[in-house]
């Protein structure tokens, strides 16, 4: 009697986050995963359903394709740059008691600024070739015939993927400089009476004790990558003529613009996969880890 | 010893230059907000001659900042105020009780950090259209504060697993209630916490984009963020002084926010990323 009053109060103190959470997160997820297998254009009471078609047609599309491709690059580049310049500034910062602080700050400054007003910055000021610091540097007359970088068919992606990158590094930084700092004592003093080396001291010390720390963030790099929207929206909307797509732009346009909700919700659930595909291989790397 | 000089200078040289980069394109705008359009284009790398005040008074007129600015704390204040709601008693049940089912509430908000606002978003817009919702500030609150759920959630946890058991085993005995002893015992052991999570929950909802962008219909519902991006949109704003001045004023609250709580935001970023 009295435990099961205990666990209804219990149920009463978890239900406005499960509440608000389950109405705004999970049911309209069944809904995007059951409106994929439909033709459903988003406000009409028709709805059919249509099986895998929406898929099979997605798989198909050239700008699917597009999206795809410049989401893969957009994640090797995330994988790579703010990877290493993030554990990089962390290895830096580690030993600088004094000046540890106030650069952290310092670095952190792009990471709570707007997505819209750093895309802005951007785009004016310094993408900008008729007014902005490109146009200036042109005009120096040096050589240099630059134009924006956001137009370019090829390195529009990675000009946009730049702001991104220029915004998050210093988020990795921080949580490698946190895990780097919780590297038992011991160990360290036993490397350098062995007179390791800083490298040495860096692979055979630090990494194996945040491998964990990095795996969890290089997995997390990947689920966000599948899932870039903000930058590209901002910056391009995915234009010149689809260049700069991501499937997040894709299925947008689908339902807002071309009123397809059947397709943008496949589209949403193949993002979706990605990100689940990546969250397995973490679980499944995790518990052998432990196992062993 | 002479290579380990040059190590350090390199080591400096290397710390200096990240700095740079993330202060650069900061620098162009503190510089060019007080320029006109002209000045601008001849140098952007210059320092204003002539202070040039207008830009403030037109980004604040063009961007309609007044009710851009009003909304946007409104919209910050209320989605902070539901997330706190909703965390506190979900992280203290996570973080202190046992009981059966509890496994799968943990993991159920575990998978809710990740998933792509994408897969919900279309059929809520389907929904919050019918009801003719599209254009209430409160609705956009509610889903924003459903995006900070989890996080917020899993983070009074560890929180309030830091909260010793015997103070609450002993104010129990003391014939305490449940909400005597939240607010007695439980609260000032995690007011880190709630000071934590609120101040993420701020910085995301004061610089919310993709949810504003769908929802906020009608120049009068527009957040300053929305109001700024009208600013660069439509057809008189080439103008690179205004935009600067405008992105400035914008800046300018979420700086000091910032610089006055940023141990508060460290740890939040580090709390759920790092295990002790």
């Amino acid at each position: 009697m009295r435990t099961s009053l205990r666990k209804k109060a219990y149920i009463l103190l978890l239900l406005p986050a499960l509440v608000i959470s389950v109405s705004v997160v999970l049911i309209p997820g069944i809904q995007t995963i059951w409106s994929s297998l439909t033709d459903w254009n988003g406000f009409s009471a028709e709805k059919h359903f249509v099986g895998l078609a929406n898929y099979v047609e997605l798989f198909q599309d050239r700008y699917f394709h597009i999206a795809l491709k410049n989401n893969i690059i957009w994640m090797v580049l995330f994988l790579t740059i703010p990877v290493v310049v993030g554990m990089g500034m962390a290895l830096l910062l580690l030993y600088r008691k004094k000046g540890r602080n106030i650069l952290q700050m310092i670095f952190l400054i792009p990471y709570v600024l707007a997505p819209v007003v750093t895309a802005m910055i951007f785009k004016n000021i310094i993408y900008n070739p008729t007014s902005g610091l490109l146009h200036f540097i042109n005009e120096l007359n040096i050589g240099l015939d630059l134009s924006n970088p956001l137009t370019n068919r090829q390195f529009g992606i990675i000009a946009v993927a730049a702001v991104d990158m220029w915004h998050f590094w210093s988020y990795l930084m921080i949580i490698y400089l946190a895990a780097l700092r919780q590297t038992p004592q011991d160990q360290l003093e036993a490397a350098r009476l062995d007179g390791a080396s800083f490298p040495q001291l860096f692979f055979h010390v630090y990494l194996p004790n945040i491998k964990q720390t990095v795996w969890l963030l290089s997995i997390m790099i990947v689920i966000f990558s599948f899932l870039a929207f903000d930058y590209v929206n901002l910056l391009t909307q995915g234009g010149p003529a689809h260049y700069t797509e991501v499937l997040a732009t894709l299925a947008y346009t689908s339902a807002f613009s071309q009123q397809d909700l059947g397709m943008a919700s496949a589209i949403s659930v193949v993002m979706s996969g990605f990100g689940l595909i990546a969250s397995v291989i973490y679980i499944r790397l995790t518990m052998r880890e432990e196992r062993e | 010893m002479k290579t380990k000089k040059i190590s350090l200078i390199f080591q400096w040289i290397l710390i200096g230059f990240m700095v740079l980069v993330a202060c650069f394109p900061l620098y162009l705008v503190v510089i060019n907000a007080f320029k006109t359009h002209a000045a601008i284009v001849e140098n952007p790398l210059s320092f204003p001659v002539d202070i040039y005040w207008e830009n403030f008074a037109k980004a604040w007129r063009t961007g309609s900042f007044g009710t851009g600015f009003l909304n946007s704390i409104r919209l910050t204040v209320v989605t902070t105020l539901i997330v706190l709601i909703a965390s506190v008693p979900a992280g203290y049940v996570l973080g202190m009780k046992k009981f059966k089912g509890m496994r799968a509430v943990q993991v159920y908000f575990l998978m809710a950090m990740t998933v792509p606002v994408q897969l919900f978003l279309f059929p809520l817009y389907a929904t919050l259209s019918r009801l003719g919702l599209i254009g209430n500030i409160y609705a956009v609150c509610f889903i924003i504060a459903a995006m900070n759920l989890p996080l917020a959630v899993m983070l009074m946890r560890t929180f309030f697993m830091k909260v010793p058991v015997q103070l609450e085993e002993s104010a129990r005995l003391d014939g305490a209630n449940t909400m005597q002893m939240l607010r007695y015992v439980v609260i000032p052991v995690v007011r880190p916490g709630l000071i934590t999570v609120s101040v993420l929950t701020v910085l995301n909802s004061w610089n919310e984009y993709l949810i504003s962008t769908t929802f906020l219909q009608g120049q009068e519902n527009f957040t300053v963020m929305l109001g700024y991006l009208a600013l660069n949109g439509g057809s008189v704003t080439f103008d690179q002084g205004m935009k600067m001045a405008g992105a400035l004023m914008i800046i300018g609250p979420v700086l000091v926010f910032f610089l006055a709580l940023q141990q508060h935001f460290v740890d939040g970023l580090t709390n759920g990323a790092v295990k002790e």
